[in-house]
């Protein structure tokens, strides 16, 4: 046995045999990941229904057919309600919305379809502030109900059947290109696996401080090793864990969580590869510009939330404003994210990982470069 | 074996160590005594490659020692004062890590372990984890892993802090058994009778600087007689014996011929290893 080997299976020996923290590192992110993916979509499925109350204060026969296409949209969970009654359950949280039919609005409409000379009455939309990001598609389909129930009472007398929307809209789904659907799931165990890796990353940067404390550190500095292989030594067994549980994480994903790796293979252990490097040099810039073990621990994990956060672990990164998108491409666990994402369920070929996996490897090089220099050897 | 020459090492303002040399030969004990901040352990330090001397040298075995990956560290065996373990590997998986860090091939560390172990009386426990073990056992398997490679030096830094008197007392042994193989070795302790009982020259540093150094007669010879000179009497002290004594005014200080405290309790408790 060579002194790497031995210090490298020192390593893997100490962390795998503390076996119930093992446990919780791998069970912490399958079930937080397991939440996230089923709130978050999960596999396909029908989309839920909104829940809106619909209140007719005109009571003609427009507004009633508009209050009776609402209340049989199967997109809508919907209910015609008395005016104080719709607004409690807005207040209430148990409508989204509550769609206020103003008195004349039958009238009204119908006599401003074709004559923008007249004035046009007021579709009134009361939302929930918390749920706001669905107001626009509630407008979307009230306004489909609203031409159809108008169409129809315009055409009413003459024998027509209305008019209704001249066009169909037919989704196609663009996800891995395959067979298989999106599921939510594969981002959410991208997003948790690069958090708690990245936390394992900082036990082993705390280890190696608390290693210090102990005198341990300066009895390994005594032997006959250089600093380069003491220091080789902690990425290599820091790499290997991360992999390690990276890969027990996305077993769980791919047995339970149905979570397909639809891109290439190749690529996909790539990404792996390079993001346990990164968590595992990330440790050792820790170690090295972390002074106690406490303070530091503390201080990991912020900027560790920070990094995950900004990377796009707990909601994709399409969600933030567009001068974050473009921010957060320097941040190391977007690339992981994005690469992780680019061979699960967009099932992008090898090509795709190309990028985020020599983003990754800089990275750790430069966390590497940091750790070494600021790496403090006095004893 | 081991000469260290006029070693210095400050840090910032602060002087750890100031002009101390020593030398160690083969199968000697040096003790290297002086109270807390004294420099001890920072000398001990550059005595192992461990801090670099802002000036001075250390030779060992005429080959001088250099740091990290020198290989003149083979030579060296340190106990620190720390256990330094890895409690959740087994005692034989610290003698292989130990060994290998020293380049011992696996051909060898299995006897080697199996030596070692036996030394420190800890041979029935090699599948053991220290976390199960006694201060004691601990202290003696720290011991071991810096025995694993043979070394031609040991520097012991106060290996018995926190033992019981029957570990310390084994620890002894191991140490007098290693000077009996020929090792030259530094200890350093806070405890005179330690120094008393192993070693065969003694160094005293204060503020960085060597005070005095010496054997321990000539280092007693350092301060004037008392005016009251004491013979020791080994064997029972007969009546004959007492009369011719008080004949010649002589008196007889019986406390001195009681045991201590220590013979005491490990004659109550007994010799054998508590593990």
């Amino acid at each position: 046995m060579t002194a790497l080997s031995a210090l490298v299976r020192k390593d893997l020996v100490l962390y795998f045999s503390n076996r119930r923290a093992v446990l919780i590192t791998l069970a912490a992110p399958i079930l937080i990941a397991a939440f996230f993916g089923s709130v978050l979509g999960g596999p396909p499925k029908k989309p839920s229904r909104v829940p809106v109350a619909v209140v007719d204060l005109d009571n003609s026969a427009v507004s009633q057919s508009i209050a009776r296409s609402i209340t049989e949209d199967p997109s809508f969970e919907a209910k015609l309600q008395p005016e104080a009654a719709a607004i409690t359950q807005v207040r209430e949280g148990k409508a989204r919305a509550a769609v206020f039919i103003p008195k004349g609005f039958g009238e009204g409409s119908t006599a401003a379809m074709f004559n923008p000379a007249l004035p046009r009455p007021d579709l009134v939309i009361h939302f929930d502030p918390s749920q706001a990001v669905t107001v626009a598609m509630i407008k979307g389909l009230v306004t489909q109900h609203v031409i159809a129930a108008i169409g129809k009472a315009m055409s009413a007398g003459r024998g027509g059947a209305g008019f209704s929307t001249p066009f169909g809209i037919s989704e196609v789904e663009v996800a891995s290109g395959g067979a298989s659907k999106y599921s939510a799931y594969a981002h959410s165990f991208a997003g948790m696996g690069v958090q708690f890796v990245l936390f394992m990353g900082i036990e082993l940067g705390v280890g190696l401080l608390l290693m210090r404390r102990s005198g341990m550190w300066k009895r390994l500095r005594a032997a006959p090793v250089s600093r380069r292989l003491l220091l080789g030594s902690r990425i290599i067994s820091g790499t290997a864990i991360a992999l390690l549980l990276l890969i027990g994480i996305y077993a769980a994903a791919i047995l339970v969580f149905g979570v397909r790796v639809e891109g290439s293979i190749i690529g996909f252990a790539a990404v792996l590869l390079a993001f346990a490097l990164l968590a595992s040099t990330f440790g050792l810039l820790i170690a090295a510009v972390g002074k106690t073990p406490e303070a530091t621990r503390g201080i990991a994990i912020l900027a560790t939330l920070l990094l995950v956060m900004l990377g796009g672990a707990w909601v994709p990164t399409f969600v933030f404003p567009e001068w974050l998108q473009t921010a957060t491409q320097v941040v190391p666990t977007r690339w992981a994210i994005d690469g992780l994402d680019a061979m699960t369920w967009r099932g992008l070929g090898l090509e795709a990982v190309a990028q985020p996996v020599v983003a990754m490897l800089a990275c750790s090089a430069l966390f590497a470069w940091i750790a070494i220099k600021r790496f403090d050897w006095e004893e | 074996m081991l000469q260290a020459t006029d070693l210095h090492k400050s840090y910032k303002d602060v002087v750890a160590v100031s002009g101390v040399s020593l030398s160690v030969g083969h199968g000697e004990i040096v003790g290297l005594l002086g109270p807390n901040g004294a420099g001890k352990s920072t000398t001990i330090s550059m005595l192992c490659g461990l801090v670099k001397p802002d000036s001075g040298s250390v030779i060992i075995g005429g080959e001088r020692a250099g740091e990290d990956a020198s290989a003149v560290k083979r030579r060296i065996g340190l106990v620190t004062q720390e256990i330094s373990l890895f409690e959740d590997l087994s005692t034989l998986g610290n003698l292989q890590l130990f060994g290998a860090l020293y380049g011992v091939s696996s051909s060898v560390l299995e006897t080697r372990a199996r030596e070692t172990l036996e030394l420190v009386g800890l041979a029935d426990r090699a599948s053991a984890k220290p976390s199960t073990f006694s201060g004691g056992m601990k202290r003696r398997l720290n011991i071991a892993c810096a025995l694993i490679h043979d070394p031609e030096v040991l520097l012991f830094d106060e290996p018995t802090v926190g033992v019981d008197p029957q570990s310390r007392n084994a620890i002894f042994d191991n140490i007098e058994t290693l000077r009996g193989r020929g090792k030259a070795i530094v200890y350093t302790t806070h405890y005179m009778e330690e120094a008393e009982r192993l070693c065969d020259r003694i160094v005293i540093v204060d503020h960085g600087k060597v005070v005095a150094s010496g054997s321990k007669d000539a280092l007693r010879q350092m301060l004037p007689p008392r005016a009251t000179q004491k013979a020791e009497i080994t064997g029972r002290i007969t009546e004959e014996v007492r009369a011719f004594l008080a004949a010649r005014a002589l008196t007889i200080d019986e406390t001195a011929s009681q045991a201590s405290l220590e013979d005491v309790f490990l004659h109550l408790t007994g010799r054998q290893l508590r593990d």
